[in-house]
């Protein structure tokens, strides 16, 4: 398992990630792209959907790239990594590549939980050998705060706003994890910026398979969450604490918990830290909304437990 | 050797003989037995392409995008809604330099839904910056499809190209093709030689910046040089392929009659075929009447069309398809190659064969024949239309 010496030793040799991009002051993202990169050995290929990384890090001339890397559109960075995978076997058979390499693609949330599933959906099916990383920061941030499949419910999003008549977003987030977890894939999990280690484990859990991987990492949006700018950890910490970002792998359909806080903090201490969630404590009659986030914490994480028990131990032992 | 065959199979076949390294797929009608031919050249080892069923054919030119810049050969086919679906990933491939030869099944676009022949299709990847191929036979399909890949890989041009193919007038007919045998096919397509691959991974590149207003107007001017190389390239590669094969593809349209002609048409795609006989038919009676059968569709090869036509009194431009408030995209084309000349022809716009409808020898003489004493204006005329 790669400790924090491994990871920044790799960095020192190469930083495949370089300094000079324009990502916002705070932002969670360049540490786990970097620990991403860091984690993986062989050289690696990088597909990019459109979004806050791809822009700020590709501005022509200029590039924050030291490796090969590929942005083409919003909704198909699962098809186009697809396309270089295939494209690698296609060269390997015919002796035109020999060295091993890996296939990362990163997109947000609006790239993966709306525009562009049906994309990671097919190559999720088809096995390409690839891992794809969500970017997970819960609204079309780039564009500038708007709600995506991925936002919580009640927060406020610039097309889901606190108005007299709806109060923030009406509906609750999507389990993505769940729904890439339903094509059967080698290697699923859940990872934070809170914790970057457990991400670099999870990281080389997922190459060691041949196959699709899938990492949904939570990723703290200092302005479009509204938080301080030096909240990008430990917001991301609440997160874990309060249960609302469970840590966990399914390796080969085993679901695994990897971290179960040992005190129960009610997730208001997440959401208070927050600006799109103020109007829940401003005004007492959205009180019960917070209850309602409450329950739809609890639940989910019953749900996490049942799964990880059902898998574990009454799974029939594997020959 | 002649072989009895449909379109669809002499594209397949010539995809066979290229033997892209990844084939990415979607099927659609009239397209779905090109990817059905493949596919069973993949799955029984007579190819050793890498073969991606994607889910759509957005993913299919998205994966065709990926698998070129890793610095693969690559190859697709589609038709009408799946080509409306590639569009958006079309213009990023252009941009890109990257060589995806297509085949499309010309399909008439929804709505309502149709599965027939138009060149609707075509007509919204014009402004791509793709290079865009039509057939008027499935011999001509098999021809330019092996044109077509040295074309798009030449080091000058380095383009997606699309060779159009008219939906079951000549993907479902059964015609008899001539097809090259393997190793003269082989030989004359050779091998492709990517630059900047993304497999190189000891020379990292960057595909696919963000460019704003300081750099990206100068960015898609430098995609200009390369479709302004393709028509000198386009002549050089019907010359190898001439001399490989001694048939005769030379210049960017064929002129049939048109010498002396008074009168003619100018059309795209298998009507050509019709409109020979309709030609030959007049001809019989005396008539100077004449065809402009238009292969290289863009770059569109202006100033040899004009010279063409120049001495010619009446023309008759064949739109199968209608930009609405516009004239056809093809009339318009023919009448922009004009601009700057004195001595110019007198112009018609015909629009014919919408959503499959038949075009019939009887139409195209009875347009030839009207021409004499039509007059010229911008009305749109329509051939073969219940009014």
């Amino acid at each position: 398992m790669p400790n924090i010496k491994t990871l920044a030793a790799r960095e020192e040799k190469q930083a495949r990630f370089a300094p000079g991009h324009s990502l916002c002051a705070g932002c969670a993202e360049p540490m786990v792209v970097r620990t991403i990169l860091n984690a993986i050995e062989d050289p690696v290929v990088v597909a990019n959907a459109t979004g806050c990384l791809e822009v700020a890090t590709s501005r022509y001339p200029g590039s924050s790239w030291n490796v090969p890397w590929i942005h083409s559109a919003f909704e198909n960075v699962a098809a186009t990594i697809a396309g270089v995978e295939a494209a690698y076997n296609a060269l390997r058979r015919v002796g035109k590549v020999d060295r091993r390499i890996r296939f990362v693609a990163f997109a947000g949330d609006g790239g993966t939980y709306d525009i562009g599933l049906q994309s990671l959906s097919g190559a999720l099916e088809r096995g390409h050998d690839f891992l794809y990383v969500c970017l997970n920061n819960e609204a079309y941030m780039n564009t500038g705060v708007q709600r995506s499949s991925a936002t919580p419910a009640c927060a406020s999003a610039t097309t889901s706003p606190v108005g007299d008549a709806i109060p923030g977003k009406p509906q609750d987030r999507k389990d993505l994890t769940s729904i890439v977890a339903a094509h059967h894939v080698p290697y699923v999990a859940q990872a934070s910026v809170a914790n970057l280690i457990d991400l670099a484990n999870k990281v080389e859990r997922a190459m060691s398979y041949e196959g699709p991987k899938f990492i949904n990492v939570h990723v703290t949006c200092p302005l479009g969450w509204r938080t301080k700018r030096d909240s990008a950890v430990p917001m991301a910490k609440l997160a874990l604490e309060t249960r609302y970002w469970p840590l966990y792998e399914v390796e080969e359909g085993r679901y695994k918990v990897n971290y179960k806080p040992k005190k129960d903090v009610p997730v208001e201490e997440w959401l208070k830290g927050q600006g799109r969630f103020r109007h829940l404590f401003k005004n007492p009659d959205l009180k019960s909304k917070i209850d309602d986030f409450q329950a739809a914490v609890d639940r989910n994480w019953d749900e996490l437990l049942r799964k990880e028990r059902w898998t574990q131990e009454d799974a029939p032992e594997t020959p | 050797m002649r072989k009895v065959m449909t379109g669809h199979k002499a594209v397949a076949e010539a995809m066979r003989q290229i033997e892209p390294n990844v084939v990415a797929v979607y099927p659609i009608t009239p397209q779905s037995e090109i990817a059905e031919y493949y596919a069973e050249y993949v799955h029984n080892g007579l190819v050793s392409t890498e073969l991606v069923p994607v889910e759509s054919e957005h993913s299919a030119m998205s994966a065709c995008v990926g698998a070129s810049a890793a610095g693969a050969r690559v190859m697709t086919a589609t038709a009408s809604q799946g080509l409306a679906l590639m569009v958006e990933i079309l213009y990023i491939a252009a941009s890109m330099r990257l060589p995806i030869v297509m085949a499309l099944a010309n399909r008439a676009l929804s709505g309502p839904i149709n599965i027939h022949c138009d060149h609707s299709d075509a007509y919204l990847a014009r402004d791509a910056g793709a290079i865009q191929i039509f057939a008027e036979s499935a011999q001509e399909a098999y021809d330019y499809t092996l044109i077509a890949q040295r074309l798009a890989e030449h080091n000058q041009v380095r383009l997606p190209a699309i060779v159009n193919l008219d939906g079951f007038t000549l993907t479902h007919s059964v015609q008899v093709v001539e097809p090259l045998d393997d190793e003269p096919a082989k030989k004359f397509v050779g091998s492709y030689k990517p630059i900047y691959p993304l497999l190189d991974v000891d020379n990292p590149s960057t595909w696919g910046p963000f460019a704003m207003p300081d750099y990206y107007f100068e960015l898609k001017r430098a995609q200009v040089a390369g479709i302004e190389a393709v028509p000198e390239t386009f002549l050089e590669v019907q010359k190898e392929y001439e001399k490989a094969t001694g048939r005769n593809y030379r210049g960017f349209f064929e002129a049939y009659q048109l010498e002396d002609a008074e009168r003619v048409l100018v059309v795209m795609g298998s009507t050509a075929g019709t409109a020979k006989v309709a030609v030959d038919e007049l001809r019989a009676a005396g008539e100077k009447v004449g065809l402009l059968k238009v292969w290289l569709y863009r770059p569109f090869p202006y100033a040899e069309v004009a010279e063409a036509l120049s001495h010619v009194k009446q023309v008759a431009v064949l739109d199968r398809a209608i930009s609405f408030g516009a004239q056809g995209a093809l009339y318009s084309d023919i009448a922009t190659a004009f601009a700057h000349r004195d001595r110019r022809p007198a112009l018609f716009n015909y629009i014919y064969g919408l959503g499959g409808r038949d075009t019939t020898t009887e139409h195209l003489t009875q347009t030839l024949s009207e021409l004499k004493s039509a007059r010229p204006g911008e009305e749109l005329r329509y051939i073969g239309l219940r009014e």
